[in-house]
Order: structure tokens, then C-alpha cells, then sequence
């Protein structure tokens, strides 16, 4: 419902947003896929000749990628779970009447705002170290032989950093969403004789949806491309080598820049075929 | 100066035709109120005047010049919105200040005009108030204010007091009376509301599924609507309308009579029937009348009180000299 | 009707909530506490609270190690330059899509989200070949781009939501009453829309702040940022734990200081203008 003016207008508005982007994504798009098809060393002796599909059946016959893909998974797996599950709990209870609530939330969502090259070193260093850590303290102190986190336990320590910082944001969305419920559809339910596991079951939890929904969207966005937790913890080594980081390890490491822009090549198809579903409910909630 | 004039103006979202080719003159200094019921265009038919919509083939003159290619900033008509639109981030004085400001008016001059738009609206002590802590009316007045002080070829009103409550509407609907008789500037107002049409307009156009159904004063509406439609549209309660045998006496296919042109008797006349619902306005009756073999029920309407309980049998007989006919096609007969 | 809550119940939901809230802030207590303690001090087991020996001296170390004034500079001209451009850039663009919606709208909106979904790894060589081209490696002009055009899509979403609360009329009433398009957007939408602004600006402030793939790999001496001072401390000076702290606390102080005093806005700007 507009004019041919404000049309044109619009579309001369969106103009410099779109063009950017296409650009940010064409260009480098292109050029990865260009180097994919190319034995490109740049150092050593540099562009070599294309080589057709030779660094797709290199990156993918690698020893290296199914375990990248299986360390990617877990490592997005297990931070939607645990974010989502607690995130769902800790709404709940700071739901509920308390005293200091506003303070509570401060502490709580701080984490987020800790930028992750920081937190990754902390928790590396000052809790997880298996002599001067703070859990190798607690552990001696209940008599237990102090775990080294980062070697025996890697993908379980990346997790629990990553989750710690990303609790926060679906933490901050569920109440948010929790608070729009009517209360008085909770008192007609308790009417109705239903008792609380079950007012959450049927009443909270759907209302909930949406909030998740858009959870799991923005994390996973972000998810995928953790970076610095592994790049200044374990350097990709004891089975935290995730697709993206062994990209990076092909391409800056390793110098291998068509194997690496294969592997890039994967990384995108993966992201897609993600962002195919995620889209997909977040184009449904767009419609409410 | 503020004549408008549409010429074959059609209005299609997609392929749905919302207004069919329609020719139509506004006079310049004429206070102009379009009505119908919801749906029929009304409001689609302003904003294609405001410019906010484009006219998919026609066009339109505003004082004798084509305008259909002005975007709404340059047509020099201003507009009072349902939700009166002001701007909630600045204070009554801004906001009537606006337009001027956008116009790029001196500083005296706004000023000149914001305190005698102020004074005329009774808002002088609200000027450095936000929209926010105003009551509707005086949100009302301050729409209207920005309007006025645009000096406009003409306003336009897209049913501005819908949003009042009923004592707040009778008194702004006097106000914008008052406000075209004092400034002789062309009005067009949208309303669904036949008595705001009635008691405001010097010319009505009823719309209906945007065609033009009638345009006349309000007085030619009421003795001679052109159709079944705007006979039952204009007039509260509305015309009876009746069909069959009875119409067929008076060489009708349909014949109209309304509430107030029924004389009313318990003891003889020419339709009987039974009392249904009286509503009792003190000053005048309505009387719902059933089973007078004619249809539906008859509304007949009588100056002052009458001891008609429901059940009762009465009597009616219109006056004949006020009888409508309408023909097979439903148009006015006769 | 909000029900009388026991005195019991509330104090039962009080500890509890504040028991979790503790324990998820205790990270970043703990690395302030330890970086006022002696390095000695800092491993001791058992960990001591706070009977030990204020110091500050482990910020002189740092300070004198690295220049960080200049890092922290770099941080606050990548980040704010970043985000305002993107800002900039994303106003008009979330004004055609909230009020001159049409039937690509969502397509684009979606599509932009969906650039955020190229793994930033996949293109690092070519960004990097460019970079070199274009002379702006190690330059704070490149990473501003780079991560204008990272937020942009989130920039766009999240004013997109702000201003589709913005009633349409007002906008409509500007139009008519003379404004122009730019003065439309400059007088009217933008002064209604402050407080989502403000809550976009802030959020992909801190996530330009906080941003550690671009920001490493990108530059070198010249243009680092915060995310690259500390990643200088990940071996093996972060076996000294009070530095390690002290650098840690200048990273993150910055932002935390923001966020304490804009709560508000970052609390709506968290949820990505997704959830009300």
C-alpha cells in the first residue's frame, strides 16, 4: 500500500544493504570456489594449475574431516542443548517473585558480554590447568585426582565454555517471552485441576516455541563459526579440531589454499543445508 | 482556492478493481463528506486524493492543474488522520509547527500562526505538552491544528472522530462546522457515520463497492434518494422498504416509506400489526411493529410519547405523498 | 490478579536465583579478585577469597608489557565505526522493508540473515587476498568494513522489528504535511525509533567488541584490537594467572561498564528485537 514514488524510493533505499551484501557474499564465494578447483600453494610456488575435483576428494578422503564434522555437531549439539534446557529452567525461576531480581539478571547475563578470546583463557587457565586450576583445587580437595580438562575431556571443556557465554542470550529471551504469557491462562489451567508439570507441558512450553525457535536460529548462526574458544584453548588438537577450524589450519597453517577452499566449499554447503531448515521455521514465526 | 476534480480515476490493488472509473468535482469552499459503509472505498478514494495512494488510470486536477503525478508533500492539502498521527516525540507547539517548519516558514510567522491556531482550538495552555498527556479531543484539536496552519487548498478528514467517545463527537463535530464556516476552505471528510454525513456536509457522495451511489446535498438524499441503497443508507432509523403485492398497488416493484411518514393509530389505519419493541427517547418514540403481512418489520417513529405496550395491535398508514418507489432494478420510479 | 506469594516461597526463589546467578558471574569475579593478587598468591591452594594482599601491580606489568591504550582505541574504532556505518546503511533499507513491505520483502530480510550463515572461514583467503590488494590489511578502515558488513544483516533485522511497531500513519502525516523522504526518516521516524536504535547500537557494538575471528586474523601489529591482546596472553604467559586476570579485566571492563549503565536498552537489544 504505497506509491510508485515511495516504491521506487524503497527499493533505491534498500539499494546500498543489498549491493553490499551481494557483494560480501559473491565476491569471496566466487573466489573460494575458484582456488577450490586450483593446486594453490602461495608458498610454495603458488598458483599450480586447476586440478578439477582432486581437493574435494583430498578434503573430504582426509582422515582429518569426519571427525571435524562429528566435533562440529557435538560442539552445536550440546551448547543448543544445554542453553536451551537450562535456559528454559533459569527463566522459570527468575519468573518467579524474589528479592534483588533486577541484580540477579545483571549477573546473569554477564557472560555475554565477556568477549570470548577472554573467557576461553580464564576458563583454560584459571580453573581448568590440572595443577593451579580451580577445579584441580576442588578436585584435591575431595581426594580426586584432578582431571585435565582439556586433553582428556576437550570437547566436553569447549561446551561448557561456549555454553557459559551463550546461556545468557536464550536465557534472556525465554524470560522475556515467559513474561508475555497471560497469567491468567496459567489460573484458568489451575482451575481446571491441572497441576504444575503439567502447566508447563501444555501451556508454557508451547508458548514457548517461538522464543526457541529464534534460540536455536541466532545461536547456530554463531555456533558454527566458533573460532577463538578452540583457537586459544587446545589449538584444534585432542578431537576439538571442528570443520572450521580445520579449514583454517589448511588454508593459513598448512598454506594449502585450494584444499582449504574445498573444505570452505563443504563448510558452506553444510551451513546451507542448516540454514535451509532454520529459515524455513523462522519464515513461519515471521508470518504471526 | 481548493477545487478538486477527479477525472476516470480507477483504483486496482493487483487485480482486484477497489474503485471502477469514477468522474467527480469538488467545489472549491464546499465541505464535502464521503460515507458508506466499511469497505466501500471511502478512505481509499482520500488517499488517492491525498496522493498516499497512486490512481491506477484517470487523473485528478487540484485547482485546475493536474496532480496526479504530485507527490502528497507538493498537493498543498492536508489531512487529519483516525488515529490523528501526531508525533508522540515532540510537544504540541512542534508538532503544529511541523508543516511550517518543513515549508520553511520564518520563525515569527510559525509562531504568528501556532498562537492563533492555539487560541482558535482552546489548546494555548497545552503547547508544551507531548501528544501523550492529552485527552482524544484535544489530540483531536492538535491534528487539527496542523492542519490549519498549513493554510491548505484543502483538508482532508479520514474519519477523525471515530475514536472520541459519543458527548466528545457531537462537540468536535460542531467545531469542524464551525471551522469551514469561519475559513471557507474546501473539506472532504470520510465517515461511516450517515449522521455526521447529515449534519455536517454540503454535498454527500455515498459510496458503495467504490462506485458513486449518489451525490447530492443532504436534504436531496433524504426526499429523493436515487436508489433502494442510499434510501436505506440515509436516514435513522432507516426507511422501510417494502416489495410484493403491497408495492404492486402503487405500481412499484419496491416502495419505501420512512419511519417518520407513518402515522400511527390503535384503532384503525392501513397496515395492522403487532407492537414489538418501543424505544422511548422522550422526545420521540421508535415503535418496532411485527406480522403486518408486509415482510419484515416496520420501524415507524412518532413525535413524543405513546402508550403502545408490546403485543398491542396497531395501526399505520404512511403518508402517501412521501412514499418512495423504486423499480425492478432497485433505482428511484416516478 | 497476581496471587499473595508466602513469605517462604519468595525467600526459597530468592537464594536459589541468586545462588545460580553467583555461580554463573563467579568466572568473571574471579578473574577480577585475582588480578589484585600476587602471582603467588593467585594459585595458592586452598584459592584464597579475599584476605589476600591488594595489589596493582599486575596492570602496571601489563601496561608497561603492551601498549594497551592503543589496543583499546582500536577496539573502540573498530567496534563504534563498524556499527554506526552499519547503522547508517541499515536505516533506509529497514524503512522500505517495515513500510513499504512487498512481496520480497520477507525473501530479502531472510536472505540477508542467511549471509550471516557463510562460514566466515570459507571466505578468509580471498577476504585476505583483497585485503592485500586493496592495501588494507592490519588497517582499522578494513575491519570496520568487514565487520559492518558482518552485523549489517543483524542491524537490518532488528531496526526491521523496531519500526514495524511505528504506526504507518504518522509517517503518512509527515508526508503530508511537506516533509520529505529524508526529512521524513530524519524528523520523524528516527527521533521515534531512538530507544530501538539505541538497543541495536549496543548490541552489535559489544558483538563487533567481542568479535575474535576477523579481528586475528586480519591484522598484526597495527590495527589489533582487545581480542588480540589477550589472545597474546594464551601461552605461555597464561600461566600467570594474576597478569592473565588484569589483562582480562581491561578487555572486558569496557564493555561491562557499558552494559551496567545502559541495562535497559541492552536487555530489549539482546533479544535481537525477536521477542517481546
Amino acid at each position: 500500500m504505497a506509491t510508485q514514488h515511495s516504491r521506487s524510493a524503497a527499493r533505491l533505499m534498500m539499494a546500498p544493504a543489498v549491493i553490499l551484501l551481494l557483494g560480501w557474499m559473491l565476491v569471496p564465494l566466487i573466489m573460494t570456489l575458484m582456488f577450490s578447483f586450483k593446486k594453490y600453494l602461495p608458498l610454495r610456488g603458488g598458483d599450480l594449475g586447476w586440478v578439477g575435483f582432486e581437493n574435494y576428494v583430498r578434503f573430504v578422503s582426509s582422515s582429518s574431516f569426519w571427525p571435524s564434522v562429528m566435533a562440529t555437531l557435538i560442539i552445536v549439539g550440546g551448547v543448543l542443548l544445554i542453553t536451551v534446557v537450562f535456559g528454559v529452567l533459569l527463566a522459570l525461576l527468575l519468573n518467579q517473585p524474589m528479592w534483588g531480581q533486577g541484580i540477579v539478571r545483571i549477573l546473569v547475563i554477564a557472560p555475554f558480554f565477556v568477549m570470548p578470546t577472554v573467557s576461553a583463557l580464564v576458563w583454560k587457565n584459571m580453573f581448568m590447568d590440572p595443577v593451579n586450576g580451580l577445579f584441580a583445587h576442588l578436585w584435591r580437595f575431595f581426594g580426586a585426582t584432578p582431571i585435565e580438562w582439556l586433553s582428556q575431556a576437550s570437547l566436553q571443556s569447549i561446551v561448557m565454555i561456549v555454553s557459559w557465554q551463550w546461556l545468557p542470550f536464550a536465557t534472556l529471551i525465554l524470560l522475556t517471552a515467559i513474561q508475555s504469557l497471560d497469567s491468567e491462562q496459567l489460573e484458568a489451567a489451575e482451575m481446571d485441576g491441572a497441576p504444575p508439570l503439567k502447566r508447563f507441558g501444555y501451556i508454557i512450553l508451547p508458548h514457548l516455541g517461538r522464543a526457541i525457535t529464534v534460540v536455536v536460529l541466532i545461536q547456530t548462526i554463531f555456533l558454527l563459526a566458533v573460532f577463538a574458544e578452540i583457537f586459544v584453548t587446545t589449538g584444534g588438537a585432542f578431537g576439538t579440531r571442528t570443520l572450521t577450524y580445520l579449514i583454517y589450519q589448511r588454508v593459513l597453517e598448512s598454506q594449502n589454499v585450494g584444499l582449504g577452499s574445498a573444505g570452505g566449499v563443504y563448510a558452506i554447503i553444510l551451513a546451507n543445508i542448516v540454514a535451509i531448515f532454520l529459515m524455513r521455521a523462522v519464515g513461519k514465526n515471521l508470518d504471526e | 482556492m481548493g477545487q478538486i476534480k477527479l477525472n476516470q480515476v480507477t483504483k486496482s490493488f493487483g487485480d482486484v478493481e477497489v474503485i471502477p472509473p469514477l468522474d467527480l468535482t469538488i467545489e472549491d469552499g464546499e465541505f464535502t463528506v464521503f460515507v458508506g459503509p466499511s469497505g466501500c472505498g471511502k478512505s481509499t478514494l482520500l488517499r488517492l486524493i491525498a496522493g498516499l495512494e497512486d490512481i491506477s488510470s484517470g487523473h485528478i486536477d487540484i485547482n485546475g492543474s493536474d496532480a496526479t503525478n504530485v507527490p502528497p508533500a507538493k498537493r498543498g492539502l492536508a489531512m487529519v488522520f483516525q488515529s490523528y498521527a501526531l508525533y508522540p516525540h515532540m510537544s504540541v507547539r512542534k508538532n503544529i509547527a511541523f508543516p511550517m517548519r518543513m515549508a520553511g516558514i520564518d520563525e515569527a510567522e510559525q509562531n504568528r500562526r501556532i498562537e492563533a491556531a492555539a487560541k482558535a482550538l482552546n489548546l494555548t495552555d497545552y503547547l508544551e505538552r507531548r501528544p501523550g498527556q492529552l485527552s482524544g479531543g484535544q489530540r483531536q484539536r492538535v491534528a487539527i491544528g496542523r492542519a490549519i496552519v498549513r493554510e491548505p487548498a484543502a483538508f482532508l478528514f479520514d474519519e477523525p472522530l471515530s475514536n472520541l467517545d459519543a458527548a466528545l463527537r457531537v462537540g468536535m463535530r460542531l467545531e469542524i462546522s464551525e471551522l469551514h464556516k469561519r475559513l471557507e476552505t474546501t473539506m472532504i471528510y470520510v465517515t461511516h457515520d450517515q449522521v455526521e454525513a447529515m449534519t455536517m456536509a454540503d454535498k454527500i457522495v455515498v459510496l458503495r463497492a467504490g462506485v458513486i451511489e449518489q451525490v447530492g446535498s443532504p436534504l436531496d438524499l433524504y426526499h429523493a434518494p436515487r436508489n433502494e441503497f442510499v434510501a436505506g443508507f440515509i436516514g435513522s432509523p432507516k426507511m422501510n422498504l417494502i416489495k410484493g403485492a403491497e408495492a404492486e398497488k402503487h405500481g412499484a416493484s419496491t416502495i419505501g416509506i420512512r419511519p417518520e411518514h407513518t402515522d400511527v393509530s390503535m384503532t384503525d389505519g392501513m397496515w395492522k400489526g403487532r407492537v414489538g419493541v418501543a424505544e422511548h427517547l422522550g422526545s420521540d418514540t421508535f415503535i418496532h411493529v411485527h406480522d403486518t403481512g408486509l415482510g419484515d418489520m416496520i420501524t415507524v417513529r412518532i413525535t413524543g410519547d405513546i402508550q403502545a405496550k408490546h403485543g398491542d395491535t396497531i395501526y399505520l398508514t404512511p403518508q402517501l405523498d412521501k412514499l418512495h418507489k423504486f423499480d425492478a432494478n432497485g433505482l428511484r420510479a416516478g | 490478579m497476581a496471587r499473595a506469594v508466602t513469605q517462604k516461597r519468595k525467600i526459597i526463589n530468592t537464594v536459589a536465583a541468586w545462588g545460580i546467578g553467583l555461580l554463573i558471574f563467579f568466572p568473571i569475579l574471579w578473574t577480577i579478585l585475582t588480578s589484585f593478587k600476587t602471582e603467588a598468591q593467585a594459585i595458592s591452594d586452598p584459592p584464597i577469597f579475599l584476605a589476600f594482599d591488594w595489589t596493582l601491580e599486575n596492570y602496571g606489568v601489563v601496561l608497561e608489557r603492551s601498549n594497551y591504550m592503543r589496543f583499546l582505541w582500536n577496539s573502540v574504532i573498530i567496534a563504534g565505526g563498524s556499527t554506526i556505518l552499519g547503522i547508517i546503511i541499515a536505516v533506509p533499507a529497514a524503512w522500505s522493508m517495515a513500510f513499504v513491505p512487498s512481496r520480497r520483502t520477507k525473501d530479502i530480510l531472510l536472505w540477508m540473515l542467511s549471509t550471516k550463515m557463510l562460514p566466515a572461514v570459507g571466505v578468509l583467503y580471498p577476504i585476505y587476498l583483497i585485503f592485500i590488494k586493496l592495501g588494507i590489511l592490519d588497517s582499522r578502515i578494513g575491519l570496520v568494513i568487514v565487520l559492518m558488513l558482518m552485523n549489517l544483516p543483524i542491524i537490518v533485522w532488528m531496526l526491521y522489528t523496531y519500526f514495524r511497531e511505528i504506526p504507518g500513519e504518522i509517517l503518512e502525516a509527515a508526508r503530508m504535511d511537506g516533509a520529505s523522504l529524508k526529512n521524513e526518516i530524519l524528523y520523524v521516524l528516527t527521533p521515534m525509533a531512538i530507544p530501538g536504535i539505541a538497543s541495536t547500537l549496543l548490541l552489535n557494538f559489544i558483538l563487533a567488541w567481542n568479535e575474535a575471528f576477523w579481528t586475528l586474523n586480519l591484522t598484526a601489529a597495527k590495527a589489533a584490537p582487545l581480542t588480540a591482546f589477550i589472545a597474546s596472553y594464551s601461552s605461555p604467559e597464561g600461566l600467570f594467572f594474576a597478569k592473565l586476570s588484569a589483562a582480562s579485566t581491561m578487555a572486558i571492563a569496557p564493555i561491562l561498564i557499558l552494559g551496567w549503565f545502559s541495562q535497559k536498552q541492552l536487555v530489549s537489544g539482546l533479544t535481537f528485537g525477536a521477542v517481546k
